[in-house]
């Protein structure tokens, strides 16, 4: 580490004229999707995501509710047909996915939304949790519905499929046109938050361990890796990382939850703080709406219900009922955000690091007034291993760890997608995909060696814009999702779908 | 009457001899072969995207294979030796899953052959024989 912290200026150069190339040409796609409504401070993609997610959980009855015990007996097996066996069972769609979602969003998103939005931003993260479940089971239910199944017996599904083949079974035009747009943004996406964003917090991560270096350094590093396997072929890495991501998930959870019941009696005051602070100003960036926004925006990066990623990964499931995995997609943001989110924030609040002026009780502001001043001046990754390190000094190595797999997973699952949406528009074809391939690897690179303000916005824009289009797509497409969830849960009802012993 | 047998079959050296021994007594007996060969399989192991995106072919190739490759074969040693037989592919847990065959085809025995693991490498990774010793519904017959 020292040859790399002698390295000579004009290394850190690169760095600053990467993220200042990048800054200049990502501008004014992220002012477009963030701009707020006219004479207001609230961004309207915001509003989209909350409004959709509130009107599949009244337009299906609170489904993410009813459905929630079912959906844990459908994912231990059940209800799955014995004959079916060596098939991709429910609980491997549902890893896979998670996978995908669990990650840096659930450890630097909250930090992000924490120290920005305050506590309070917790509560709208949970709230924006609990009412994704109902978008992700929307979107996943039509992803199985309307996936291609090929004739070697290879699956491809996702919002691309049911926005063409939906949109023509309901008689609507437009599909074709949604579908192109939706994988444009799913490309952009790939690039964005499920790379750039990855590998520049997983280099934020290793320098506040090991000490400052330049960030392409790591993306090099990363973006061989990521090459190796997805252009390589070198499918043991990923196989590793997804065996070994399961286990970090665990380790953090259990990390969590040890701080938590070492100060038992800071729960409720943590508690306090987020349900007062989700309606108050008590001295936030922006104040009350500051922490919904960062709530709801936070929440929707990580579990990207809405998003229609998720419907990719969650296609190739054997299943003769699309419902069952619509039901079992809807665990998903329970876990990512109403799980392993309020985990992380109750941690970083419980631990004492934002800074608060002891006599008016308020949050106290950075001197540019974007962030509320944490004891060690940190944001994003760094903050929550300021939180960790604090009840046990050793975690931010282990989070080190943590953060390159979960980086490094997420990468795979969205290089993926990306594909998958990069096939759709040009076609499948050797030459084609490795264009793919290699683009998404510099874009490590670009990612890791970027300034995070730059990277972030443009990860948040890319898979927000995905989600305007998909949104589209769901509202027009959920009365189909709603006969179908209708037809089930009413066979499920006379005893006509069984248990299995 | 004539009993049902189910023998473990894996097409290694101990599942040979397990078969032998079991056509040696369905002789004597007039008893019906059932030659069960499970592909190991859990429902909570972790896939990558591609690996879901292709499961369906490969199970479908994996399936092709053991029935091409073990079992056909099989099939006809045991018919040249003029025992009736009849063959089952499953996936699942080994252990769990001869149970669950011999219980559906209301078999009376199992003949399993004895890999010869060491009690380490067995405690480490389980060994069927032990297993079905411990948890099978009939009698079974543990081949070294």
């Amino acid at each position: 580490m020292t040859l790399l912290a002698t390295l000579p200026a004009r290394a850190q150069g690169l760095d600053t004229a990467i993220d200042g190339f990048f800054a200049a040409t990502t501008g004014w796609f992220v002012s477009i999707i963030f701009s707020n409504f006219p004479g207001t401070s609230f961004p309207w993609i915001v509003a989209w995501l909350v409004v959709g997610a509130t009107v599949f959980t009244i337009y299906f009855g609170f489904i993410q509710f009813r459905a929630f015990f079912h959906s844990i007996a459908l994912v231990r097996g059940d209800y799955s047909d014995p004959n079916d066996a060596g098939e991709v069972s429910h609980f491997q769609a549902l890893t896979t996915a998670l996978s995908g979602t669990v990650g840096l969003g659930n450890i630097a998103g909250v930090a992000v939304a924490i120290s920005i939005g305050g506590p309070g931003a917790t509560f709208w993260m949970i709230l924006a949790g609990l009412l994704g479940m109902a978008s992700k089971f929307t979107e996943c239910t039509l992803g199985v519905k309307y996936r291609n199944e090929y004739a070697d017996g290879t699956v491809s599904g996702g919002p691309m499929y049911y926005m063409v083949k939906g949109f023509k079974e309901r008689g609507l035009p437009g599909g074709k046109l949604l579908a192109v747009l939706f994988a444009i943004f799913c490309i952009l996406g790939s690039f964005g938050g499920g790379n750039m964003f990855q590998a520049n917090q997983a280099h934020a991560q290793i320098t506040n361990v090991v000490g400052a270096y330049p960030g392409w350094i790591t993306g090099v590093i990363m973006a061989v890796i990521v090459f190796l396997v997805i252009v390589g072929g070198l499918k043991s890495i990923a196989s590793v990382t997804e065996k070994v991501v399961p286990f970090m998930a665990a380790i953090y959870v259990g990390t969590a939850l040890i701080i938590i019941v070492m100060n038992y009696t800071m729960i409720g005051t943590a508690f306090t703080q987020i349900f007062v602070g989700a309606f108050t100003n008590d001295g936030v960036v922006g104040g009350m709406i500051g922490a919904l926004i960062q709530g709801f925006r936070r929440a929707a990066f990580s579990n990207e219900a809405g998003v229609g990623s998720a419907a990719i990964a969650h296609s190739a499931v054997r299943t003769k009922e699309p419902t069952t995995e619509g039901f079992v997609s809807l665990l998903e943001p329970f876990i990512d955000t109403v799980v392993i989110c309020t985990m992380t924030a109750l941690v970083i609040i419980i631990t004492g690091q934002l800074i608060s002026d002891p006599t008016t009780g308020l949050f106290v502001l950075n001197e540019a007034g974007t962030h509320i001043q944490t004891v060690t001046g940190n944001t994003g990754v760094a903050l929550t291993s300021d939180a960790f390190s604090s009840a046990f000094g050793w975690f931010g190595y282990v989070l080190v760890l943590a953060v390159v797999l979960f980086a490094f997973s997420t990468m795979i699952s969205w290089s993926y997608y990306g594909l998958k949406a990069w096939t759709f528009l040009f076609g499948e074809g050797q030459t084609k995909e490795l264009i793919f391939k290699i683009l998404f690897c510099v874009f490590v690179v670009i990612g890791a060696a970027s300034g995070f303000d730059s990277v972030i916005d443009f990860s948040d824009a890319a898979i927000f814009a995905m989600a305007v289009v998909n949104i589209i797509a769901l509202y027009l497409l959920m009365p189909i999702v709603k006969t179908e969830m209708n037809g089930y849960l009413a066979r499920l009802k006379s005893g006509q779908i069984r248990k299995y012993d | 009457m004539p009993r049902k047998i189910v023998v473990g079959f894996d097409g290694s050296d101990a599942s040979m001899r397990a078969l032998d021994l079991a056509i040696a007594n369905a002789r004597g007996q007039g008893d019906h072969l059932l030659i069960a060969h499970v592909l190991e399989w859990s429902p909570y192991s972790f896939l990558t995207p591609s690996e879901v995106e292709e499961r369906h072919r490969r199970r479908t190739e994996e399936l092709q294979r053991a029935e091409a490759a073990i079992l056909t074969p099989v099939v006809a040693r045991v018919e040249k030796a003029g025992i009736a037989v009849s063959t089952t592919l499953r996936y699942g847990h080994i252990a769990e899953t001869l149970c669950r065959i011999a219980r559906d085809e209301k078999a009376e025995m199992i003949f399993i052959g004895r890999m010869g693991d060491s009690g380490f490498a067995s405690r480490i990774f389980g060994s069927v024989a032990a297993t079905l010793a411990q948890v099978a519904p009939v009698p079974v017959t543990i081949v070294p």
